[in-house]
């Protein structure tokens, strides 16, 4: 009533200063990229260089693409363990039925992308249905993926033969890596279905509350399975460009603490880690800023060996900015 | 005067929630705050409890101007506050939530059996039986309230603050706390007192102050005022007829409830709704009332007995059968079970039928906000954009919004749990018109609740529980609050 007509009687400026506060709030990880964007260029002359930005792009893919998946997990209030080992047990897929079975590359990635969300299904099964908590189901996934992997390949690695599979993770397309458009396709894809569609207005209602949830006919089983699988789903995907890069998968080293960085990346962005808040943008911006820092480090030749002190620094300052808000 | 606040002005962005309010408070006096939904109540008592800063404006404690800058810092001046919303720690023991932050100390140790003790006592002070070890988890929402209370108490405060504490307690815990009150003024503490009940307030309450819109409105001794007198100053308008007339045209049976057992909430119960009638269902907390319709809803199936909708057998598994069977739930605790705090009011409304906007998976927020609209406009409720956190609404609006979710879905039999909590007057008169047309349209209601005058105002039968089971069945014309009492405690 007269509550709806002062919502359109709001003076501009008003609107403006509401506007900028509400982006503020929502998106301050995007000022913090901007902050960090200048202050790289400044730092070093490379940083700017076309050859240095796409490089950076089709590194930050992998991880990329896994925290996205990530932000749908955490976003219910979950966590997944599991993806950097579901990263090389996928990878092991692709790349064995190549070479041990003689699939085409279309069937391999196929059989791979399906391992990834039937793995991803399995965690959202026992989490939901067995009712173990997700950090200790996907915690059991990691070494179970792990291990089946180095099992396969006796710890080793399998290299493949087929020269064409290497044009996904190498390849350009005017001037930009292809992992490049598929990260920036699932992000799209991601947005569309957190921002857009029933089930990522239930996603946000489940990690938001689960029981009120319960109650509004959610149904939360189902919501909390189908983000394993997406889960589970991205790190296959990742697997497929990290594999085809070297044309071949290490099944010791392959994903090797991707879950890591991809937590990171998601919690940098914004995402309450006790669910029911965060945008996908943010992750996209979280996973920015830590490629810039390792990006400026590296040309600044700073030992990878204290790196790793500024990402966690970073990540206590990000949880921090939260809690303030 | 022990208290005095002078033109407190307090902004939320563009939203002005107190606009140079005043208030005092004299020692050992209990002063009713009243106003409608959103007039500033909370806001001016979170000013008191350090949790807002006042954009200007003064507050005297004992004669000096104090800032109040924290709730730590509140608590050190001698006031301690309940808030509307409960606030204790789910997977804590009652006693560890009395004196959380303020564990007794031996050796450096927390003093497990002094706490214990301690609690012990408060809670026999309150005549209540709940042990200090049980977890709040396993608490009935009133049973939080008294813990609430307890923890508020133990503070020893010279003011202490109660926003709505009855809202959620039943007639019997009401008078306990009422007789706590007036101990309390006997040892010189000041009380102050929000409540939509307008009946209890002389029973507390010396002097009342009236908010509205943000501003003040009048202070005053109580005895000046009638009930009708209270309701008018509070929206500024002369109230007529609270309840409306009974539902008369009652068409088929549409609900048929046979031998329902969920042990140990509730046992063996059986009744029928017609299409046109309003059922009331009265009881004492921990009755089983709200398991009970958690039932019927699926929400946590029943161990024995049957639904039966319309002649067919039903008993939902979960509650997307039961909405897509024609159900809707306004669940009794909008905090835990009602709403998503963080999602918006628009999101949270539309949230148990997001199906009927949906087109080909994707929501069509156009068809969506026409029916938002109406609801807002249907329930009047108070805000600011229907795209801000539900959280920010004051709590009678939130109640609204718990009710505009079955409105907008296609619901053909209602289970109301406790509808009108810390709702004011004006809106509590609307909701009983609103469901009296939910009647009139043919509509099964479900009306639980622990206010007797509004069972007896609007239901055609008042079903009574007590342990768990049917105790006794009224028609409207033979129910008395007495007899609703009586068998409400088993007698
Ligand atoms: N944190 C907040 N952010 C934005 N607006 C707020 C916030 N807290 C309160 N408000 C607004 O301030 C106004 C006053 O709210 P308040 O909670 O004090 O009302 P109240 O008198 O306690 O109402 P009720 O009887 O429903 O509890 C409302 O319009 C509410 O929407
Ligand atoms: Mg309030």
């Amino acid at each position: 009533m007269a509550n709806l007509e002062t919502e359109i009687e709001v003076t501009k400026d008003r609107k403006l200063y509401n506007w900028m506060q509400y982006f503020w709030s929502n998106y301050s990880v995007v000022f913090a990229f901007i902050v960090l964007f200048i202050v790289a260029s400044i730092a070093s002359d490379h940083f700017l260089s076309p050859l240095n930005i796409t490089n950076m792009l089709r590194q930050i893919s992998v991880i990329g693409i896994l925290a996205v998946g990530m932000t749908f997990v955490i976003l219910i209030g979950g966590i997944d363990l599991s993806v950097g080992s579901v990263l090389a047990l996928t990878g092991t897929i692709v790349m064995a039925s190549q070479v041990d079975f003689g699939t085409s590359i279309f069937t391999a990635i196929l059989f791979g992308l399906v391992a990834g969300a039937l793995i991803g299904v399995i965690n959202g099964v026992i989490i939901t249905y067995g009712k173990i908590a997700a950090f200790i189901t996907t915690l059991a996934m990691m070494t179970i993926a792990r291990s089946t992997a180095l099992y396969y390949a006796d710890a080793g690695a399998i290299a493949g033969s087929n020269m064409d599979y290497r044009a996904i993770g190498n390849e350009y397309l005017f001037g930009i890596p292809i992992p490049v458009y598929i990260f920036a396709f699932v992000v799209v894809i991601a947005f569309i279905l957190l921002e857009k569609t029933t089930f990522g207005r239930h996603i946000y209602a489940v990690g938001g509350n689960s029981s009120a949830a319960h109650l509004s006919a959610v149904p939360i089983n189902k919501i909390t399975i189908m983000t394993y699988m997406i889960c589970g789903l991205t790190a296959a995907i990742g697997a497929v460009i990290e594999t085809s890069r070297l044309n071949s998968v290490s099944t010791s080293s392959s994903g090797s603490m991707y879950e890591l960085d991809a937590i990171a990346a998601v919690i940098i962005g914004g995402t309450k880690l006790t669910g029911g808040q965060g945008r996908i943008i943010g992750t996209v911006f979280g996973i920015l800023i830590l490629a810039i820092l390792s990006n400026i480090m590296n040309l600044l030749n700073i030992s990878p060996y204290i790196q790793g002190v500024v990402k966690g620094a970073i990540i206590l300052v990000a949880v921090l900015l939260q809690k303030r808000s | 005067m022990i208290l005095e606040m002078k033109r407190i002005t307090k902004r939320f962005g563009s939203v002005i929630a107190l606009d140079g309010v005043n208030l005092e408070l004299a020692k050992g006096e209990a002063h009713a705050l009243v106003g409608e939904n959103g007039a500033g109540k909370s806001t001016l008592m979170k000013v008191l409890a350090g949790v807002h800063q006042p954009d200007s404006g003064e507050v005297i404690l004992n004669g000096k101007s104090v800032d109040i800058s924290s709730p730590a810092e509140s608590q050190m001046l001698g006031i301690a506050i309940i808030h509307q919303e409960l606030n204790l720690i789910p997977y804590l023991s009652v006693a560890e939530n009395v004196f959380l932050g303020r564990e007794p100390k031996n050796l450096g140790f927390v003093d497990y059996k002094k706490m214990r003790k301690d609690t012990k006592a408060l809670l026999d002070q309150f005549g209540i039986e709940l042990s200090p070890r049980s977890l709040v988890k396993d608490l009935s929402i009133g049973e939080r309230q008294i813990v609430e209370i307890l923890k508020a108490l133990s503070l020893n405060p010279e003011i202490l603050i109660m926003d709505e504490p009855t809202a959620v307690l039943t007639d019997k815990e009401t008078e306990k706390l009422f007789e706590l009150i007036d101990l309390l003024k006997q040892r010189n503490v000041s009380v102050i007192y929000i409540s939509h009940r307008l009946p209890e307030l002389k029973r507390v309450c010396e002097r009342l102050t009236v908010l509205r819109d943000g501003k003040w409105i009048k202070t005053d001794v109580l005895e000046h005022f009638s009930e009708h007198d209270i309701a008018n100053l509070m929206v500024g308008r002369e109230l007529e007829d609270m309840y409306p007339p009974l539902p008369t045209k009652f068409g088929n049976e549409i609900l048929r409830v046979e031998g329902l057992t969920q042990n140990p909430n509730f046992q063996d119960v059986s009744f029928t709704l017609k299409e046109g009638e309003i059922v009331g269902f009265a009881g004492l907390i921990g009755a089983g009332r709200s398991e009970l319709a958690t039932a019927i809803f699926g929400g946590d199936p029943a161990d024995e007995g049957i639904v039966s909708l319309k002649g067919q057998q039903v008993n939902y598994k979960n509650p997307i059968q039961a909405v897509k069977g024609g159900f809707g739930f306004a669940t009794e605790d909008r905090k835990q079970t009602g709403l998503i705090l963080d999602m918006s009011i628009a999101q949270n409304i539309t949230l148990p039928n997001l199906r009927k906007y949906q087109r080909v998976g994707f929501v069509n927020r156009k068809l969506e906000k026409a029916d938002i609209q109406k609801q807002v406009k249907n329930l009047n409720i108070k805000l600011h954009s229907v795209n801000q956190p539900v959280k920010n609404l004051s709590g009678g609006n939130q109640q609204k919004v718990v009710l505009a979710k079955w409105l907008v879905a296609n619901t053909e039999i209602f289970l109301f749990d406790e509808p009108t909590r810390g709702i004011d007057v004006g809106a509590k008169r609307e909701i009983y018109h609103l469901i009296s047309n939910l009647a009139k349209e043919g509509k099964g209601v479900i009306v639980i609740s622990s206010e007797l005058p509004e069972l007896l105002g609007i239901c055609n039968r008042i079903l009574v529980m007590h342990n768990g089971r049917i105790s006794g069945e009224f028609n409207h014309e033979e129910a008395t609050e007495q007899q609703l009492m009586k068998k409400a405690t088993g007698l």
